[in-house]
């Protein structure tokens, strides 16, 4: 009894992760090693090659790695399909903004600071405050309802932010420096923001991970599976989702505060239905319910994106059709497209 | 006497101007078995909606162990010892059988609310989950996920699910529902074992099923409990026979 016990409840551990889990896991450890390194020296690399455009290039896709993923925290593991990730993502992206401008420009509606340290946290803060508001009334919903919805909150927030002429109305406004962060680094360094980034990214990425794979992450798992059974074995499903709903929408800040980092310029543009539309495309294109489909759908499209813009003016029709033959062929994203082409190799 | 461990006082449901649930009282004594029989639509799957608080009535209480629970939303009153199995199966299909029922017992074991600890790595939880899919009869398939079972499995595993949660009243929608011969034995046996350890409320079509089954048999028509008591009474009910069981026991 017992060995079958430890047996079966070892095989359990290896299963109740993604399905990635199940097969060996050294493929993927080493080319997650190999990918990493690779990411660490990329800078010198870059610098070397004097093409340090792409050290910005490469942290603006870390960015929306991050963004991508928390949204597949809803999207995904949650089954909540949110269609207002933006009003996270970019409102991260304004709270950094408006407190940096109140240290040049002394609005005086807002504490200014320019310091990460303060301004990071608390954007993040920020957003799970707002998360928490709009979560508390979309997730009575479900279905299309919550898909409108999530829409119609973050469209408020568009608005909202192209009529705040203090905050540069529909032009956006510049923010002049990035954050500081102390110990003699300066984030206006490109390599070093970008480090900072990966950082971030990395670290985000791992607490995902256990996320997803706790008590939490299998309640969530299961309500995308079954919210009535869920309910009917005993579980507060709203609370659930709320709670995710509100990770997910305090890591957007955070991408959105790197974004405004990034570029130094914040605009309602950010906060638009098609930055979440981007959002989704990425998480369905990567994996949905995947860790790494985000990740990996922020790459490609990004990449997509500019190599394309780069021979034609019609791009972006280009990368439409693209992206819906790699929908066609891989319904269930790059990685599940990844998972049955190695399966097949291996038999 | 004892109070029944559930008492339910004229409950009424009505939708529109139907009414599913017409002034219906039924007490359940701790420890008994009692099936609730009658012809489609006489509103016994909203009987047990309502018992489960998936939906809330028009009128009437309904008290589990002397509480009154009639506005308790579904997952308080699973807790309070109340669980549901489903008519049509109601599983979590990419799970593996163990995960599914593991589940289940991670809703009685705590707060869920803890986002760092890997799940896996509980081997309470497991062992308890190991125990039920042994009970049931699935533990030759607890590596499974959940989609590959077969029908008669996935009933089982739809039971499993209900008892995982620790019970003291089991509230069965249909458990033989589309079963074959083999199975709907197999499932009336499995049924009669739980009948020791739990109090259960059954709702059943296979009379042979509710006959070897029922303590106690109410039928249920147009809503209302027209008639209840023992096999035997319920078998010879002159108003029974002709209101639900018809020509099916005069052969």
């Amino acid at each position: 009894m017992t060995s079958t016990l430890v047996s079966i409840s070892s095989k359990a551990i290896a299963s109740a992760g993604d399905a990635a889990g199940k097969r060996s896991s050294l493929v993927p450890t080493v080319a997650g090693l190999g990918l990493l390194t690779a990411l660490l020296l990329f800078p010198s690399i870059a610098a070397a090659l004097d093409e340090t455009f792409y050290v910005s290039f490469v942290t603006r896709i870390l960015i929306f790695a991050l963004a991508a993923s928390s949204l597949n925290l809803i999207l995904g593991f949650g089954g909540m399909v949110s269609f207002g990730h933006a009003a996270f993502f970019g409102g991260g992206a304004y709270i950094v903004g408006m407190l940096s401008i109140e240290v040049t420009r002394d609005i005086g509606l807002l504490p200014g600071t320019q310091s990460a340290w303060v301004a990071w946290p608390t954007t993040m803060l920020a957003c799970a405050l707002m998360a928490a508001l709009i979560g508390a009334i979309s997730l009575r919903t479900r279905g299309v309802s919550f898909i409108m919805i999530t829409l119609a909150f973050a469209q408020m927030i568009y608005y909202l932010f192209v009529s705040l002429k203090t905050y540069g109305g529909d032009e956006g406004m510049n923010i002049g420096t990035r954050s500081t962060i102390g110990f003699g680094l300066s984030l206006s360094d490109d390599a070093t923001f970008y480090y900072v980034v990966l950082a971030l990214l990395v670290v985000s990425m791992m607490l995902f991970r256990r996320l997803v794979h706790s008590r939490f992450g299998n309640v969530i798992r299961g309500i995308r599976e079954n919210e009535t059974r869920m309910e009917a074995i005993g579980y507060d499903t709203y609370r659930y989702k709320l709670v995710c709903f509100v990770i997910a929408g305090s890591f957007a800040g955070l991408a959105g505060a790197l974004l405004a980092n990034q570029n130094t310029f914040v605009s309602p543009r950010m906060l638009d239905w098609h930055q979440s539309g981007l959002l989704i495309m990425m998480v369905i294109l990567g994996g949905v319910g995947r860790l790494w489909g985000g990740v990996v759908g922020a790459v490609v499209i990004l990449l997509l994106e500019e190599i394309l813009s780069e021979y034609t003016l019609y791009w972006q029709f280009w990368l439409g059709s693209l992206l819906l033959f790699l929908i066609i062929v891989a319904p269930k994203g790059l990685i599940g497209l990844a998972d049955r082409a190695f399966k097949g190799g291996l038999k | 006497m004892n109070t029944p461990l559930l008492k339910v006082e004229s409950l009424v449901k009505r939708f529109g101007g139907l009414t599913a649930t017409d002034q219906l009282s039924l007490d359940v004594a701790q420890g008994e078995l009692v099936a609730i029989i009658g012809p489609n639509g006489a509103g016994k799957t909203t009987l047990l909606s309502q018992l489960s608080g998936a939906m809330f009535s028009d009128e009437g209480r309904i008290l589990f162990a002397g509480e009154d629970i009639s506005r308790l939303p579904v997952h308080r009153r699973v807790h309070k010892g109340l669980a549901r199995s489903y008519q049509i199966t109601s599983i979590f299909k990419s799970f593996t059988v163990l995960q599914n029922v593991a589940l289940a017992v991670q809703s009685r074991s705590g707060t869920s609310m803890r986002f760092w600890a890997p799940v896996a790595s509980e081997r309470d939880l497991l062992e308890a989950a190991l125990a039920i899919v042994t009970d049931v009869g699935l533990e030759s398939v607890a590596e499974r996920p959940a989609s590959q079972l077969s029908h008669g499995q996935q009933r089982q595993l739809e039971l499993a699910i209900a008892i995982a949660t620790g019970p003291r009243l089991l509230l069965l929608d249909e458990p033989m529902a589309g079963m074959g011969r083999e199975e709907t034995l197999r499932m009336v046996e499995l049924i009669h074992r739980l009948k020791q350890r739990f109090t259960i409320l059954l709702v059943e079509h296979d009379m042979d099923a509710v006959f070897r089954l029922a303590d106690r048999i109410a039928v249920l028509v147009y809503g209302r409990v027209i008639a209840t008591g023992s096999v035997e009474e319920i078998r010879n009910n002159r108003e029974v026979r002709q209101a639900y069981l018809g020509e099916e026991l005069t052969v």
